[in-house]
Protein backbone atom coordinates (compact mmCIF):
# COMPACT_ATOMS: atom_id res chain seq x y z
CA UNK A 1 0.00 0.00 0.00
CA UNK A 2 1.16 3.55 -0.68
CA UNK A 3 2.76 5.49 2.11
CA UNK A 4 0.30 8.36 1.67
CA UNK A 5 -2.71 6.06 2.07
CA UNK A 6 -1.23 4.49 5.15
CA UNK A 7 -0.62 7.96 6.57
CA UNK A 8 -4.29 8.76 5.87
CA UNK A 9 -5.39 5.68 7.83
CA UNK A 10 -3.24 6.71 10.75
CA UNK A 11 -4.56 10.29 10.61
CA UNK A 12 -8.14 8.98 10.72
CA UNK A 13 -7.32 6.82 13.73
CA UNK A 14 -5.65 9.73 15.50
CA UNK A 15 -8.38 12.17 14.44
CA UNK A 16 -5.73 14.48 13.03
CA UNK A 17 -7.96 16.95 11.19
CA UNK A 18 -5.14 19.28 10.12
CA UNK A 19 -3.38 16.86 7.79
CA UNK A 20 -6.42 15.30 6.15
CA UNK A 21 -6.93 17.70 3.24
CA UNK A 22 -3.25 17.76 2.33
CA UNK A 23 -2.88 13.99 2.51
CA UNK A 24 -6.03 13.47 0.44
CA UNK A 25 -4.86 15.90 -2.26
CA UNK A 26 -1.41 14.33 -2.18
CA UNK A 27 -2.86 10.85 -2.72
CA UNK A 28 -4.92 12.11 -5.66
CA UNK A 29 -1.85 13.90 -7.10
CA UNK A 30 0.02 10.64 -6.90
CA UNK A 31 -2.56 9.24 -9.28
CA UNK A 32 -4.80 7.34 -6.87
CA UNK A 33 -8.51 7.11 -7.71
CA UNK A 34 -10.98 8.60 -5.20
CA UNK A 35 -12.34 5.11 -4.64
CA UNK A 36 -8.87 3.82 -3.77
CA UNK A 37 -8.32 6.66 -1.30
CA UNK A 38 -11.63 5.82 0.35
CA UNK A 39 -11.18 2.04 0.39
CA UNK A 40 -7.50 1.85 1.23
CA UNK A 41 -6.95 5.09 3.15
CA UNK A 42 -10.04 6.11 5.09
CA UNK A 43 -11.91 2.85 5.54
CA UNK A 44 -9.08 0.85 7.15
CA UNK A 45 -8.71 3.75 9.59
CA UNK A 46 -12.41 3.81 10.49
CA UNK A 47 -12.46 0.00 10.66
CA UNK A 48 -9.71 0.13 13.25
CA UNK A 49 -11.61 2.82 15.20
CA UNK A 50 -14.75 0.66 15.09
CA UNK A 51 -12.96 -2.40 16.40
CA UNK A 52 -11.18 -0.51 19.17
CA UNK A 53 -14.37 1.32 20.19
CA UNK A 54 -16.29 -1.94 20.38
CA UNK A 55 -13.50 -3.44 22.50
CA UNK A 56 -13.63 -0.51 24.92
CA UNK A 57 -10.15 0.73 24.01
CA UNK A 58 -11.32 3.93 22.31
CA UNK A 59 -13.92 6.38 23.59
CA UNK A 60 -16.72 8.55 22.24
CA UNK A 61 -14.74 11.81 21.88
CA UNK A 62 -12.01 9.95 19.98
CA UNK A 63 -14.53 8.41 17.61
CA UNK A 64 -16.04 11.85 17.03
CA UNK A 65 -12.59 13.25 16.22
CA UNK A 66 -11.86 10.42 13.82
CA UNK A 67 -15.18 10.92 12.11
CA UNK A 68 -14.54 14.64 11.76
CA UNK A 69 -11.15 13.90 10.20
CA UNK A 70 -12.73 11.46 7.79
CA UNK A 71 -15.38 14.03 6.84
CA UNK A 72 -12.66 16.50 5.84
CA UNK A 73 -11.30 13.99 3.38
CA UNK A 74 -14.75 12.89 2.20
CA UNK A 75 -15.67 16.47 1.27
CA UNK A 76 -12.89 16.28 -1.34
CA UNK A 77 -13.61 12.71 -2.42
CA UNK A 78 -17.42 12.80 -2.56
CA UNK A 79 -17.75 14.93 -5.73
CA UNK A 80 -15.11 12.77 -7.44
CA UNK A 81 -16.90 9.59 -6.43
CA UNK A 82 -20.20 10.91 -7.76
CA UNK A 83 -18.53 12.01 -10.99
CA UNK A 84 -17.01 8.63 -11.64
CA UNK A 85 -20.35 6.95 -10.84
CA UNK A 86 -18.81 4.68 -8.22
CA UNK A 87 -21.30 2.52 -6.35
CA UNK A 88 -21.14 3.02 -2.60
CA UNK A 89 -21.84 0.17 -0.20
CA UNK A 90 -25.47 1.26 -0.05
CA UNK A 91 -27.71 3.90 1.49
CA UNK A 92 -28.52 4.24 5.17
CA UNK A 93 -31.25 6.47 6.59
CA UNK A 94 -31.03 7.28 10.31
CA UNK A 95 -32.99 9.05 13.01
CA UNK A 96 -33.86 9.17 16.71
CA UNK A 97 -37.58 8.43 17.10
CA UNK A 98 -40.41 10.76 18.06
CA UNK A 99 -40.27 12.17 21.59
CA UNK A 100 -36.60 11.32 22.08
CA UNK A 101 -33.82 13.92 22.02
CA UNK A 102 -30.84 11.61 22.53
CA UNK A 103 -28.60 11.51 19.50
CA UNK A 104 -25.04 10.60 20.48
CA UNK A 105 -25.45 6.92 19.71
CA UNK A 106 -27.29 7.65 16.48
CA UNK A 107 -24.53 10.10 15.42
CA UNK A 108 -21.90 7.45 16.09
CA UNK A 109 -23.83 5.00 13.94
CA UNK A 110 -23.90 7.62 11.15
CA UNK A 111 -20.14 7.98 11.33
CA UNK A 112 -19.45 4.28 11.47
CA UNK A 113 -21.71 3.71 8.47
CA UNK A 114 -19.95 6.44 6.49
CA UNK A 115 -16.66 4.90 7.49
CA UNK A 116 -17.93 1.59 6.17
CA UNK A 117 -18.63 3.20 2.80
CA UNK A 118 -22.37 3.88 3.02
CA UNK A 119 -24.12 6.97 1.81
CA UNK A 120 -25.80 8.22 4.99
CA UNK A 121 -28.77 10.51 5.48
CA UNK A 122 -29.52 11.60 9.03
CA UNK A 123 -33.04 12.84 9.84
CA UNK A 124 -31.95 14.08 13.27
CA UNK A 125 -33.81 13.54 16.56
CA UNK A 126 -37.48 13.59 17.62
CA UNK A 127 -38.42 12.30 14.15
CA UNK A 128 -42.13 11.69 13.47
CA UNK A 129 -43.10 8.35 11.85
CA UNK A 130 -44.36 10.23 8.78
CA UNK A 131 -40.97 11.86 8.31
CA UNK A 132 -39.33 8.42 8.36
CA UNK A 133 -41.87 7.24 5.78
CA UNK A 134 -41.11 10.19 3.50
CA UNK A 135 -37.39 9.60 3.97
CA UNK A 136 -37.72 5.97 2.92
CA UNK A 137 -39.77 6.98 -0.09
CA UNK A 138 -37.56 9.88 -1.25
CA UNK A 139 -34.06 8.75 -0.31
CA UNK A 140 -34.59 5.07 -1.07
CA UNK A 141 -32.29 3.66 1.61
CA UNK A 142 -31.23 0.02 1.78
CA UNK A 143 -31.24 0.22 5.56
CA UNK A 144 -33.26 2.35 7.99
CA UNK A 145 -31.74 2.74 11.44
CA UNK A 146 -33.82 3.99 14.38
CA UNK A 147 -32.59 4.91 17.84
CA UNK A 148 -34.36 5.45 21.19
CA UNK A 149 -32.78 5.90 24.59
CA UNK A 150 -35.88 5.92 26.75
CA UNK A 151 -38.19 3.10 27.75
CA UNK A 152 -41.01 5.57 27.15
CA UNK A 153 -40.01 6.35 23.55
CA UNK A 154 -38.98 2.94 22.26
CA UNK A 155 -42.60 2.19 21.36
CA UNK A 156 -42.30 4.91 18.71
CA UNK A 157 -40.09 2.46 16.77
CA UNK A 158 -43.00 0.09 16.54
CA UNK A 159 -45.33 2.88 15.39
CA UNK A 160 -42.81 3.93 12.75
CA UNK A 161 -42.50 0.39 11.40
CA UNK A 162 -46.32 0.22 11.22
CA UNK A 163 -46.42 3.51 9.29
CA UNK A 164 -43.82 2.19 6.85
CA UNK A 165 -45.88 -0.98 6.40
CA UNK A 166 -49.05 1.04 5.83
CA UNK A 167 -47.25 3.12 3.20
CA UNK A 168 -46.41 -0.12 1.39
CA UNK A 169 -42.67 0.43 1.72
CA UNK A 170 -41.73 -2.23 4.26
CA UNK A 171 -40.31 -4.72 1.73
CA UNK A 172 -38.02 -2.07 0.21
CA UNK A 173 -35.92 -1.45 3.30
CA UNK A 174 -34.20 -3.39 6.07
CA UNK A 175 -34.86 -1.94 9.51
CA UNK A 176 -32.21 -1.83 12.20
CA UNK A 177 -32.84 -0.54 15.74
CA UNK A 178 -30.70 0.33 18.77
CA UNK A 179 -30.48 2.33 22.00
CA UNK A 180 -29.93 1.63 25.70
CA UNK A 181 -33.30 0.00 26.53
CA UNK A 182 -33.58 -1.88 23.22
CA UNK A 183 -33.03 -5.64 23.07
CA UNK A 184 -32.99 -8.34 20.41
CA UNK A 185 -36.31 -9.66 21.68
CA UNK A 186 -37.84 -6.19 21.39
CA UNK A 187 -36.56 -6.00 17.81
CA UNK A 188 -38.16 -9.38 17.04
CA UNK A 189 -41.38 -8.36 18.74
CA UNK A 190 -41.87 -5.17 16.72
CA UNK A 191 -40.77 -6.74 13.42
CA UNK A 192 -37.39 -5.05 12.93
CA UNK A 193 -34.77 -6.88 10.86
CA UNK A 194 -31.99 -6.40 13.36
CA UNK A 195 -30.70 -4.98 16.64
CA UNK A 196 -27.22 -3.65 17.33
CA UNK A 197 -25.86 -2.91 20.78
CA UNK A 198 -23.24 -0.39 19.64
CA UNK A 199 -22.30 1.81 16.69
CA UNK A 200 -19.62 -0.46 15.26
CA UNK A 201 -21.90 -3.50 15.27
CA UNK A 202 -24.62 -1.38 13.67
CA UNK A 203 -22.41 -0.71 10.65
CA UNK A 204 -21.41 -4.39 10.46
CA UNK A 205 -25.03 -5.46 10.66
CA UNK A 206 -26.09 -2.94 8.00
CA UNK A 207 -23.56 -4.55 5.64
CA UNK A 208 -24.80 -8.02 6.49
CA UNK A 209 -28.46 -7.10 6.02
CA UNK A 210 -27.73 -5.74 2.56
CA UNK A 211 -25.71 -8.69 1.37
CA UNK A 212 -28.25 -11.16 2.79
CA UNK B 1 -27.57 37.23 46.45
CA UNK B 2 -31.12 35.96 46.65
CA UNK B 3 -32.14 34.20 49.83
CA UNK B 4 -31.74 30.42 49.75
CA UNK B 5 -35.20 28.86 49.63
CA UNK B 6 -36.03 25.65 51.51
CA UNK B 7 -38.01 22.86 49.85
CA UNK B 8 -39.76 20.49 52.23
CA UNK B 9 -40.57 16.98 51.00
CA UNK B 10 -42.20 14.34 53.17
CA UNK B 11 -43.38 10.77 53.46
CA UNK B 12 -45.95 9.50 55.98
CA UNK B 13 -43.25 9.47 58.67
CA UNK B 14 -40.22 11.49 57.47
CA UNK B 15 -39.55 15.07 56.45
CA UNK B 16 -36.58 16.13 54.31
CA UNK B 17 -35.52 19.76 54.00
CA UNK B 18 -33.50 20.83 50.96
CA UNK B 19 -31.57 24.09 50.96
CA UNK B 20 -28.10 25.49 50.31
CA UNK B 21 -27.94 26.07 54.09
CA UNK B 22 -28.18 22.32 54.79
CA UNK B 23 -26.22 19.22 53.76
CA UNK B 24 -26.71 17.94 50.23
CA UNK B 25 -29.71 15.63 49.78
CA UNK B 26 -29.00 12.62 47.57
CA UNK B 27 -31.98 11.40 45.53
CA UNK B 28 -31.37 7.72 44.71
CA UNK B 29 -31.62 7.10 40.95
CA UNK B 30 -31.61 3.32 40.76
CA UNK B 31 -35.33 2.45 40.72
CA UNK B 32 -35.53 3.09 37.00
CA UNK B 33 -35.66 0.54 34.17
CA UNK B 34 -34.18 3.01 31.63
CA UNK B 35 -30.78 1.67 30.66
CA UNK B 36 -31.00 -1.11 33.27
CA UNK B 37 -32.05 -4.17 31.34
CA UNK B 38 -32.21 -6.38 34.43
CA UNK B 39 -34.70 -4.07 36.14
CA UNK B 40 -36.68 -3.78 32.93
CA UNK B 41 -36.92 -7.55 32.55
CA UNK B 42 -37.87 -8.00 36.23
CA UNK B 43 -40.62 -5.38 36.08
CA UNK B 44 -41.97 -6.87 32.86
CA UNK B 45 -42.29 -10.18 34.67
CA UNK B 46 -43.93 -8.55 37.68
CA UNK B 47 -40.92 -9.31 39.89
CA UNK B 48 -40.48 -6.45 42.37
CA UNK B 49 -37.78 -8.02 44.54
CA UNK B 50 -35.03 -6.07 42.78
CA UNK B 51 -36.98 -2.84 43.46
CA UNK B 52 -37.18 -3.64 47.15
CA UNK B 53 -33.48 -4.41 47.30
CA UNK B 54 -32.57 -1.21 45.41
CA UNK B 55 -34.73 0.83 47.78
CA UNK B 56 -33.18 -0.57 50.95
CA UNK B 57 -29.58 -0.44 49.71
CA UNK B 58 -29.87 3.15 48.50
CA UNK B 59 -31.31 4.37 51.81
CA UNK B 60 -28.56 2.53 53.71
CA UNK B 61 -26.02 4.26 51.44
CA UNK B 62 -27.36 7.71 52.35
CA UNK B 63 -30.18 8.48 49.90
CA UNK B 64 -32.71 10.76 51.63
CA UNK B 65 -35.27 10.59 48.79
CA UNK B 66 -35.83 7.81 46.25
CA UNK B 67 -36.66 8.43 42.62
CA UNK B 68 -39.24 5.94 41.34
CA UNK B 69 -39.60 5.37 37.60
CA UNK B 70 -41.70 2.56 36.13
CA UNK B 71 -41.45 3.40 32.44
CA UNK B 72 -41.74 -0.08 30.98
CA UNK B 73 -42.70 -0.20 27.30
CA UNK B 74 -46.09 -1.74 26.69
CA UNK B 75 -46.98 -1.87 30.39
CA UNK B 76 -49.95 -0.20 32.05
CA UNK B 77 -47.82 2.58 33.52
CA UNK B 78 -50.36 4.02 36.03
CA UNK B 79 -50.86 0.56 37.52
CA UNK B 80 -47.19 -0.45 37.45
CA UNK B 81 -46.02 2.86 38.94
CA UNK B 82 -48.50 2.46 41.81
CA UNK B 83 -47.26 -1.08 42.48
CA UNK B 84 -43.59 -0.11 42.41
CA UNK B 85 -44.24 2.90 44.67
CA UNK B 86 -46.19 0.76 47.11
CA UNK B 87 -43.31 -1.70 47.24
CA UNK B 88 -40.85 1.13 47.97
CA UNK B 89 -43.12 2.71 50.60
CA UNK B 90 -43.47 -0.67 52.34
CA UNK B 91 -39.70 -1.26 52.27
CA UNK B 92 -38.48 2.20 53.40
CA UNK B 93 -39.72 5.36 55.15
CA UNK B 94 -38.09 7.99 52.92
CA UNK B 95 -40.05 10.44 50.75
CA UNK B 96 -40.34 9.67 47.03
CA UNK B 97 -39.62 11.47 43.81
CA UNK B 98 -42.30 10.33 41.33
CA UNK B 99 -40.64 10.04 37.93
CA UNK B 100 -43.03 9.77 34.98
CA UNK B 101 -43.76 11.51 31.69
CA UNK B 102 -47.38 10.32 31.73
CA UNK B 103 -49.88 12.66 33.47
CA UNK B 104 -52.31 9.80 33.99
CA UNK B 105 -49.68 7.69 35.75
CA UNK B 106 -48.67 10.74 37.78
CA UNK B 107 -52.21 11.29 39.02
CA UNK B 108 -52.59 7.63 39.94
CA UNK B 109 -49.31 7.80 41.87
CA UNK B 110 -50.22 11.04 43.66
CA UNK B 111 -53.53 9.55 44.77
CA UNK B 112 -51.85 6.74 46.71
CA UNK B 113 -48.91 8.76 48.05
CA UNK B 114 -48.89 9.79 51.71
CA UNK B 115 -47.05 13.05 52.40
CA UNK B 116 -45.62 15.68 50.10
CA UNK B 117 -43.79 14.12 47.15
CA UNK B 118 -41.40 15.54 44.61
CA UNK B 119 -42.63 15.24 41.00
CA UNK B 120 -40.11 14.50 38.26
CA UNK B 121 -40.80 16.48 36.09
CA UNK B 122 -42.24 19.45 34.23
CA UNK B 123 -40.42 21.26 31.42
CA UNK B 124 -40.81 24.57 29.60
CA UNK B 125 -43.13 23.23 26.90
CA UNK B 126 -46.66 24.64 27.18
CA UNK B 127 -48.09 21.14 26.92
CA UNK B 128 -46.01 19.96 29.88
CA UNK B 129 -46.71 23.07 31.97
CA UNK B 130 -50.46 22.76 31.39
CA UNK B 131 -50.55 19.03 32.18
CA UNK B 132 -48.21 18.83 35.18
CA UNK B 133 -48.38 22.08 37.18
CA UNK B 134 -52.12 21.80 38.00
CA UNK B 135 -51.39 18.36 39.51
CA UNK B 136 -48.53 19.82 41.55
CA UNK B 137 -50.96 22.38 42.94
CA UNK B 138 -53.86 19.97 43.49
CA UNK B 139 -51.74 17.52 45.48
CA UNK B 140 -49.56 20.16 47.20
CA UNK B 141 -46.39 18.60 45.84
CA UNK B 142 -43.00 19.99 44.81
CA UNK B 143 -41.79 19.66 41.23
CA UNK B 144 -38.58 19.42 39.23
CA UNK B 145 -38.45 21.84 36.28
CA UNK B 146 -36.20 20.85 33.38
CA UNK B 147 -34.43 23.60 31.43
CA UNK B 148 -35.80 22.56 28.04
CA UNK B 149 -38.78 23.59 25.91
CA UNK B 150 -40.38 23.06 22.49
CA UNK B 151 -37.12 23.98 20.77
CA UNK B 152 -35.12 21.38 22.70
CA UNK B 153 -32.35 21.99 25.22
CA UNK B 154 -30.94 25.52 24.92
CA UNK B 155 -27.20 25.66 24.33
CA UNK B 156 -26.43 28.69 26.53
CA UNK B 157 -26.80 29.17 30.30
CA UNK B 158 -28.80 32.38 29.69
CA UNK B 159 -31.37 30.59 27.54
CA UNK B 160 -31.67 27.79 30.09
CA UNK B 161 -32.22 30.42 32.80
CA UNK B 162 -35.07 31.81 30.68
CA UNK B 163 -36.75 28.38 30.63
CA UNK B 164 -36.35 28.10 34.43
CA UNK B 165 -37.95 31.53 34.77
CA UNK B 166 -40.87 30.51 32.56
CA UNK B 167 -41.57 27.45 34.74
CA UNK B 168 -41.22 29.35 38.03
CA UNK B 169 -43.51 32.14 36.73
CA UNK B 170 -46.20 29.71 35.57
CA UNK B 171 -46.02 27.87 38.89
CA UNK B 172 -46.43 31.15 40.75
CA UNK B 173 -49.57 31.98 38.74
CA UNK B 174 -51.12 28.74 39.97
CA UNK B 175 -50.14 29.50 43.55
CA UNK B 176 -47.16 27.11 43.67
CA UNK B 177 -44.41 28.90 45.63
CA UNK B 178 -40.90 29.14 44.15
CA UNK B 179 -39.50 26.97 46.94
CA UNK B 180 -41.58 24.09 45.60
CA UNK B 181 -39.92 24.31 42.19
CA UNK B 182 -36.53 22.60 41.92
CA UNK B 183 -34.66 23.40 38.73
CA UNK B 184 -32.65 20.87 36.70
CA UNK B 185 -30.11 22.64 34.45
CA UNK B 186 -29.61 19.40 32.42
CA UNK B 187 -26.11 18.02 32.34
CA UNK B 188 -25.47 16.61 28.87
CA UNK B 189 -22.59 14.31 28.17
CA UNK B 190 -19.10 15.76 27.91
CA UNK B 191 -18.23 12.79 25.72
CA UNK B 192 -19.79 14.51 22.74
CA UNK B 193 -19.38 18.15 23.78
CA UNK B 194 -16.58 19.14 26.09
CA UNK B 195 -18.43 22.36 27.02
CA UNK B 196 -21.53 20.51 28.26
CA UNK B 197 -20.31 20.37 31.86
CA UNK B 198 -19.41 24.02 32.05
CA UNK B 199 -22.75 25.12 30.54
CA UNK B 200 -24.69 23.21 33.23
CA UNK B 201 -22.47 24.62 36.02
CA UNK B 202 -23.02 28.18 34.80
CA UNK B 203 -26.77 27.54 34.53
CA UNK B 204 -26.78 26.42 38.17
CA UNK B 205 -25.06 29.63 39.24
CA UNK B 206 -27.43 31.85 37.27
CA UNK B 207 -30.60 30.11 38.49
CA UNK B 208 -29.47 29.99 42.13
CA UNK B 209 -28.40 33.63 42.05
CA UNK B 210 -31.63 34.89 40.47
CA UNK B 211 -34.27 32.76 42.18
CA UNK B 212 -32.65 31.12 45.23
CA UNK B 213 -34.45 27.89 44.30
CA UNK B 214 -33.04 24.43 44.88
CA UNK B 215 -31.19 22.69 42.09
CA UNK B 216 -31.21 19.02 41.10
CA UNK B 217 -29.34 17.22 38.34
CA UNK B 218 -28.77 13.71 37.05
CA UNK B 219 -25.02 13.53 37.39
CA UNK B 220 -24.28 10.13 35.87
CA UNK B 221 -24.99 11.26 32.31
CA UNK B 222 -22.10 13.71 31.98
CA UNK B 223 -19.45 11.02 31.68
CA UNK B 224 -21.21 8.84 29.09
CA UNK B 225 -18.77 7.61 26.45
CA UNK B 226 -15.70 8.32 28.58
CA UNK B 227 -13.49 5.98 30.63
CA UNK B 228 -13.21 6.01 34.44
CA UNK B 229 -16.63 7.56 34.80
CA UNK B 230 -16.70 7.49 38.62
CA UNK B 231 -13.85 10.01 38.85
CA UNK B 232 -15.57 12.40 36.46
CA UNK B 233 -18.97 12.04 38.13
CA UNK B 234 -17.65 12.56 41.65
CA UNK B 235 -15.47 15.55 40.75
CA UNK B 236 -18.26 17.14 38.77
CA UNK B 237 -20.70 16.53 41.61
CA UNK B 238 -18.45 18.39 44.06
CA UNK B 239 -18.05 21.31 41.65
CA UNK B 240 -21.80 21.46 41.04
CA UNK B 241 -22.47 21.52 44.80
CA UNK B 242 -20.19 24.55 45.05
CA UNK B 243 -22.12 26.15 42.15
CA UNK B 244 -25.43 25.62 43.98
CA UNK B 245 -26.62 22.05 43.39
CA UNK B 246 -28.57 20.88 46.45
CA UNK B 247 -30.27 17.57 45.59
CA UNK B 248 -28.49 15.51 42.92
CA UNK B 249 -30.23 12.47 41.44
CA UNK B 250 -27.43 9.96 41.63
CA UNK B 251 -26.28 6.49 42.55
CA UNK B 252 -25.46 6.55 46.27
CA UNK B 253 -24.07 3.01 46.13
CA UNK B 254 -20.90 4.27 44.42
CA UNK B 255 -18.28 5.05 47.06
CA UNK B 256 -16.77 7.93 45.03
CA UNK B 257 -20.21 9.58 44.85
CA UNK B 258 -20.79 9.25 48.61
CA UNK B 259 -17.37 10.64 49.49
CA UNK B 260 -17.64 13.48 46.97
CA UNK B 261 -20.93 14.63 48.51
CA UNK B 262 -19.61 14.32 52.06
CA UNK B 263 -16.34 16.11 51.29
CA UNK B 264 -18.18 18.84 49.37
CA UNK B 265 -20.55 19.42 52.31
CA UNK B 266 -17.59 19.62 54.68
CA UNK B 267 -15.85 22.05 52.32
CA UNK B 268 -18.99 24.21 52.13
CA UNK B 269 -19.15 24.54 55.94
CA UNK B 270 -22.20 22.31 56.23
CA UNK B 271 -20.66 19.62 58.44
CA UNK B 272 -19.94 20.96 61.92
CA UNK B 273 -16.79 19.50 63.50
CA UNK B 274 -16.58 17.27 60.42
CA UNK B 275 -18.73 14.87 62.35
CA UNK B 276 -20.60 13.39 59.38
CA UNK B 277 -17.37 12.96 57.42
CA UNK B 278 -15.75 11.14 60.35
CA UNK B 279 -18.81 8.99 60.97
CA UNK B 280 -18.87 7.97 57.30
CA UNK B 281 -15.15 7.15 57.48
CA UNK B 282 -15.70 4.86 60.47
CA UNK B 283 -18.53 3.11 58.66
CA UNK B 284 -16.29 2.48 55.66
CA UNK B 285 -13.55 1.16 57.95
CA UNK B 286 -16.00 -1.16 59.65
CA UNK B 287 -17.26 -2.49 56.31
CA UNK B 288 -13.70 -3.09 55.10
CA UNK B 289 -12.75 -4.99 58.24
CA UNK B 290 -15.90 -7.10 57.95
CA UNK B 291 -15.25 -8.04 54.34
Amino acid sequence: MSETLSKLSTAVIEGDLEVMEDLTSQALDEGKEAQEVLNEGLMPGMDHVGVEFKAGNMFVPEVLRSARAMQASMSILRPLLTESGVELAGKVLLGTVKGDLHDIGKNLVAMMCEGAGFEVKDLGKDVEPDVFVEGVRDFGPDVLGMSALLTTTMRAMEHTIKSIEEAGLRDQVKILIGGAPVTQSFADQIGADGYASNAASAADLAKKLISA
Amino acid sequence: MTENLTTTISSASQTVEISRDFPTVMIGERINPTGRKKVLAALQEGDFSIVKQDAILQVEAGAKILDVNAGVPGADEPELLKQVMQMVMDATDVPLCIDTADPEALRAALEIYEGKPLINSVNGEDKSINAILPLVKEFNAAVIGLCMDDTGIPSTPEDRLAVAEKIITHADKLGIPAEDVIIDPLALTMGSDHNAGRIALETIELVAEKFGVNITMGVSNISFGLPDREYINSTYLAMAIYAGLTCPITNPLVTEIQTAVQAADLSMGRDEYGSRWIKAYRERQKKESES
